[in-house]
């Protein structure tokens, strides 16, 4: 536990026993007065991925990425592989390497979404942010909601299956290489892919239902946790629908007006630009022409909702009709609300696979287009918990010579510390860390989901640490759960 | 059947000395044993777990003692504040409640020194001592022999 005092205000830190990554370490600051002056969120390093990076052969790049995330290594193994493709100058792949990555992509975000649906957050929301902590988890539903827990472990093994399909193998994949893929799907494969997409279906409008009946159930706690306006970033199609793995950038203001609009992927540099800030080693991104000050956005599915001006799958579009029916057409602030909008894009995932499934293309056997080399290439994609960046230059001798990654949980750091914030201003009694207060701080970081990319996971971590600083610096409190 | 389950990073120094231990044991493969490697533990292990009679998950340990640890893992109940971790003691208490597991689990921990790095490959410390828990290791496999042989992480 550390004590820090900065002027006029103190701190509460919630810290890391290690600088091992994979922990997360929330922070509370007191003013003088004894309030709630911020909260943060610090995510141990990052950057160091970046320079691992340089110096290896860029087609070795998609492959190696997935080491950065043990739940998302698809989206890292995607976005390095497109951004190879501009490498390599395939402007446009083959119909087939263009619906395998796709699937690919979409299996991924199915597990992903499921994941973090049934396992982390379905107890906060079947049982109560209050509920006793030692019930209020995934073992916890399994004895409540027995067939609900498995149905959440048999949609998951659905998207991890499709991953093996396309990547080659779940972890570690190598079915995306630069300018397409190195394998289709045999027919016996989509075949028995086929003989289940109608209970995943079934069981994705299920999900959607839970999220969708807790949220218009709890409108007025939702309003009053976590609940602030930001701008909202996603890729969009160029005719403006959701498209999860490709398409332009798009950012919106609180209001739904558009900052700017169809930026092409090598130009987000212009757009968008990362701020340091000597507290934490995540880089803080922002619209350029807003500033660092208001310009932070979030991204994700609230975000993506939020952007696009539909989803091209007849379910998902639906859903989405109603959820922005809540707001009047207005962009949704809630927190709470990434859930019901991550239950329409599980929907969406679903509609998606269910669609490319039926496409001969998938059996087609010109896997890989290449044009002229270049030396800059920029892949960028919707991953599950939001817009991922992989930019890379390569010499003449074909090596990595400059590497930058801007993972979604970066784009989200200024959200999740608003979140923190907020729900600290709400329930921190005193200078004490109350189970309360844990369970609503764990609850508000959950919404996001943080990707601890890069995480070691090493027996004797911590997960997370929670501490309340004075205004002096003096740690009040802390707390590892 | 027995199932050794070897988690972490490959890339990230030390930590991926649990896979390391894996790899060991698939150039020299033990009858009746299979063995899996994964960045960490996720639900889906749970469904695995209850398919084995005894299972092994061999991760690094940040502090520990040294070279290793091996003790039976109590299933546990608690919830992670993020989609990015669980813990043993809660796969096994998924397997338990939601697939009826009956398997005796295990954790090996091998004590890891350095876990900052972006790198392949572990230190020759770690190395030592995964040697060490590995000759351990093994001869439980062949015998069949764990409960007696359990020692402490503290």
């Amino acid at each position: 536990m550390t004590q820090t005092e900065t002027a006029g205000t103190r701190r509460i830190v919630i810290d890391p026993l290690t600088r091992v990554e994979g922990h997360g370490k929330v922070t509370i600051h007191l003013n003088e007065d004894g309030q709630v002056e911020h909260g943060r969120l610090h995510i141990v390093e990052f950057r160091g991925f970046e320079r691992f990076i340089q110096g290896r052969p860029y087609w070795e790049t998609p492959v190696i990425v997935q080491r950065l995330c043990g739940i998302c290594p698809v989206s890292h193994h995607l976005a390095a592989a497109k951004a190879m493709d501009m490498i390599v100058g395939a402007d446009t792949l083959t119909p087939t390497a263009e619906k395998i990555r796709r699937l690919m992509h979409y299996g991924q975000t199915y597990q992903s979404h499921t994941l973090h649906f049934f396992h982390l957050v379905s107890p906060d929301l079947l049982f109560g942010f209050d509920a006793d902590p030692g019930g209020r988890n995934i073992v916890g539903v399994a004895q409540a909601y027995p067939e609900l827990a498995k149905q959440g472990i048999r949609m998951r093994q659905y998207g991890q299956e499709i991953i093996k399909a396309t990547a080659g193998k779940k972890i570690h994949g190598t079915g995306a290489i630069p300018g397409g893929v190195n394998r289709n799907l045999p027919l016996a494969e989509r075949d028995a892919f086929l003989a289940d997409i109608e209970q995943q279906l079934t069981w994705a409008r299920g999900a959607l239902k839970i999220a969708k009946d807790y949220t218009l159930a709890n409108l007025e706690l939702a309003g009053t946790f976590a609940n602030f306006s930001s701008n909202y970033l996603s890729l969009v199609r160029s005719d403006g629908a959701m498209d999860l793995y490709d398409g332009n950038l798009r950012a919106i203001d609180s209001a739904g007006t558009p900052i700017f609009d169809q930026v092409p992927p090598m130009q987000y540099h212009e757009v968008l630009a990362e701020e340091v800030r000597d507290w934490s080693y995540m880089k803080f991104p922002f619209v350029r022409e807003v500033g660092p000050e208001e310009g932070w956005f979030r991204v994700g599915p609230l975000a993506r909702i939020a952007t696009a001006d539909f989803i091209d799958t007849p379910e998902a579009e639906a859903a989405r009709r109603e959820f922005v029916d809540v707001t009047g057409g207005k962009p949704n602030p809630l927190s709470l609300a990434y859930h019901w909008a991550r239950m329409i894009e599980l929907l969406h995932a679903a509609e998606k696979m269910a669609e490319l499934l039926q496409d001969p293309d998938l059996q087609g056997t010109d896997l890989v287009v290449k044009g002229e080399k270049r030396f800059e290439g920029v892949g960028l994609l919707e991953a599950p918990r939001g817009t991922l960046f992989h930019h890379y230059q390569v010499d003449a001798s074909d090596q990595v010579t400059m590497a930058n990654l801007i993972v979604s949980t970066a784009s989200n750091n200024e959200a999740m510390n608003r979140a923190i914030t907020s729900v600290a201003d709400k329930y921190l009694a005193g200078q004490e860390i109350t189970e309360a207060l844990l369970n609503h701080v764990e609850v508000a970081i959950r919404c996001y989901d943080p990707c601890l990319s890069c995480a070691t996971h090493a027996m004797g971590q911590m997960p997370l640490e929670l501490s309340v600083h004075a205004a002096d610096g003096t740690i009040l409190d802390r707390r590892v759960t | 059947m027995c199932l050794v389950l070897g988690i972490g990073n490959p890339g990230r120094a030390d930590d991926g000395v649990g896979p390391l231990l894996v790899e060991q044991l698939v150039r020299n493969p033990i009858a009746g044993v299979r063995v899996d490697a994964n960045y960490q533990l996720v639900i889906e292990d749970a469904a695995a777990i209850a398919q084995h009679t005894v299972v092994v998950i061999v991760d690094a340990d940040t502090s520990g003692p040294t070279p290793f640890w091996f003790d039976r893992i109590a299933p546990q109940g608690g919830m992670s504040f993020s989609s990015h971790s669980m813990t043993p003691g809660a796969i096994v208490h998924a397997a338990e409640t939601l697939f009826e597991s009956r398997a005796s689990v295990y954790g090996l921990g091998i004590r890891g020194m350095e876990f900052d790095a972006f790198r392949e490959g572990v230190s020759p410390q770690a190395s030592d001592n995964m040697a060490v828990a590995l000759s351990f290791l093994r001869e439980r496999l062949l015998k069949r022999d764990f409960a007696s042989h359990v020692r402490k992480r503290s």
